[in-house]
């Protein structure tokens, strides 16, 4: 294996339960020290995906190499390299948090220091705590310090951040961002997309089982996605939105308009990673049901979009409620 | 992976298995202790049965007595060997059963099988709290049953070679059952409902709080399917007198057949933990 090898080589994998088909033609491939957000509504094969990784399910078909390694044949070596911080964390916990942490350390090759990584994990007011003791959020970053506590190549973060409060979800950002500055290279998936924006490099829509978008976190659902959006209320107090790549015209034009006066509740948006998102998902959505309906008329729910969506007109006024 | 890494990685060994099995036993026991439920329905619940056999029956004289009243032993030295017995039992089918049942629903074994722990070591670390706490409580039992309830203990030596054989034989195959019957239950909540009753039907039929003699002879038929039945019988056959096994079902201790029970069972219970042990429920 070369530097230049992709950590996580995924080809057209494919995962059926008897007859459902949660993960069709899966495709994607993660570099070396990249953070790679996989996205995507519940159900839509993301948990999957991320199990076939970690070795914990088998696939159907397909093509998966993880470290250099199919994760069917993983063995104790390569799980050493790997870090996991599962989706559900629900043990009974009656070890205090410092004895959980070295004891799993004890299993790796080259540990991170106990301390350090309590330390790092905002555990240390909480290091002689049962882990029955704590809260959600604190139980949440016993799993996340588990899942570093032996240094791993490759870390997968399943919404890593339920249940923390603003605050400790800041603190984790930079304690992932520590990581990434270490040159780990991170899988993570959320339903938080202010998260993916903030961590990610690249990200990966998955709906329906299928991938059906793909790029860097600036780029993803193409240039149209992105126009930027004004919004602002009119004289008859109806909010109004348009969509344009002059925003600062539209503006003026507005001012220009309204005789000087301003316009109430103005606001120019760059459209976030959670519009894009939302758009391209929907579109999805949209496009299963009119196949699945068999060629009847197709819903227009791509205009329903909160932040708009690439399909529609761009600069076109539209009324969004009262 | 870069070429400072692979150096890193070549220098540090892994941990082994058997080191990692000894910490895990650390691990293990030290659960054991902080849960009260294990502690009470495990370890002390033979030393809550015989107190209560020995209050009870306290003014019914002793078993096996002549007919002039003299001989025989005390009532708390008739049920200690079924005690004993009976914390074997427990310690591993009950603990380990209950015990694996919760960490598969709970999470934990998901996680230990993402992690580098060998499932040998988790079996080591399994085992050897078994052994431990079965250690400690026989040890606690004796010592009650020598201070507390004033029975003599034999000193034969032959008779504690015996004891330790059947302690050690006995202890293994519970383990190995408990790991086996944990795949059973389908959830973690489950898991007491499902064992409880399995464990407390075969003290009952296998000679520990119903003298084993008095037992109807299909009852004790049944039970010599079951391993508990020659463990209890091999413990009788260290703290009762000689006399007493005229009393058993061929009027001898029969400590061979008690090593070829104990033996397939072992043999069956290592095969079964094998063959259904799982860090997760897996798909096809």
């Amino acid at each position: 294996m070369t530097v230049l090898d992709p950590v996580v080589q995924v080809r057209d994998l494919q995962k059926s339960y008897g007859s459902v088909e949660a993960v069709r033609g899966v495709s994607f491939s993660i570099a070396a020290g990249e953070t790679f957000a996989l996205l995507g509504p519940n159900g839509a094969g993301k948990s999957t995906t991320i199990e076939i990784l970690e070795g914990y399910r088998d696939r159907t078909g397909g093509e998966v190499n993880v470290l250099g390694v199919d994760p069917h044949h993983g063995g104790l070596d390569w799980k050493a390299r790997l870090g996991i911080v599962l989706q559900t964390s629900g043990e009974s916990g009656n070890v205090t948090v410092t004895e959980q942490l070295r004891h799993f350390a004890g299993f790796y090759p080259n540990p991170r220091d106990v301390d350090e990584v309590i330390d790092a994990a905002g555990l240390r007011e909480k290091a002689t705590t049962r882990i029955s003791k704590l809260s959600g959020g604190q139980r949440r970053r016993v799993d996340v310090a588990l899942g570093i506590i032996g240094r791993p190549e490759l870390l997968f973060l399943d919404e890593p951040t339920t249940g923390f409060d603003p605050e400790a979800r800041h603190q984790f950002w930079d304690l992932i961002r520590g990581l990434k500055a270490e040159g780990t290279t991170i899988l993570l998936t959320t339903h938080y997309l202010d998260e993916a924006a903030q961590l990610g490099d690249r990200a990966g829509i998955i709906a329906g089982g299928r991938l059906i978008d793909i790029g860097s976190i600036d780029e993803i659902g193409g240039a149209d996605a992105r126009v930027p959006l004004v919004r602002w209320r009119d004289s008859g107090g109806l909010l109004r939105e348009k969509r344009t790549s002059q925003p600062a015209r539209v503006v003026a034009d507005l001012l220009a308009r309204g005789d000087g006066g301003e316009p109430e509740d103005l606001e120019v948006i760059r459209p976030s990673l959670e519009d894009v998102y939302l758009s391209l998902v929907r579109g999805h959505e949209a496009e299963a049901a009119a196949s699945g309906a068999g060629n009847t008329v197709r819903p227009s729910r791509r205009r329903h979009g909160d932040g708009g969506a690439p399909a529609s007109p761009v600069g076109s006024d539209k009324d969004v409620r009262a | 992976m870069s070429a400072t890494q692979t150096r890193t990685r070549a220098h540090k060994k892994a941990p082994g298995t058997l080191l990692l099995g000894l910490s895990r036993i650390g691990y293990e026991t030290r659960l054991y202790f902080r849960s009260p439920d294990t502690l009470f329905f495990t370890f002390f619940f033979p030393f809550i049965m015989l107190g209560i056999f020995t209050a009870a029956f306290s003014t019914s004289g002793n078993i096996g007595a002549n007919p002039d009243g003299t001989g025989g032993v005390s009532v708390g030295a008739y049920y200690l060997p079924g005690m004993l017995a009976a914390g074997m039992l427990l310690s591993g089918v009950q603990n380990l059963a209950v015990d694996i049942a919760g960490e598969k629903s709970d999470g934990t074994l998901k996680r230990l099988g993402g992690t580098p722990l060998s499932p040998l070591s988790y079996f080591l670390g399994k085992i050897g709290q078994v052994f431990v706490t079965a250690i400690l409580q026989a040890g606690l039992l004796l010592l009650v049953a020598r201070f507390v309830l004033d029975i003599t203990l034999p000193s034969e030596p032959e008779k504690w070679a015996t004891f330790a054989w059947v302690f050690v034989f006995g202890v293994i195959t519970s383990a190995f059952l408990g790991i086996a019957l944990a795949s059973v239950p389908r959830s973690g909540k489950s898991a007491t409902a499902v064992v409880i009753p399995v464990v407390l039907v075969l003290q009952f039929i296998s000679g520990v709080y119903l003298q084993f003699t008095a037992l109807p002879e299909w009852m004790q038929n049944l039970a010599s399917v079951f391993p508990l039945k020659w463990m209890a019988q091999g413990m009788r056959s260290v703290f009762l007198p000689e006399g007493f096994a005229a009393a058993e079902q061929n009027g001898s201790w029969d400590l061979a057949w008690v090593a070829g029970a104990l033996g397939v069972w072992l043999v069956v219970g290592l095969v079964l933990s094998r063959v259904t042990f799982r860090w997760i429920r897996r798909d096809a």
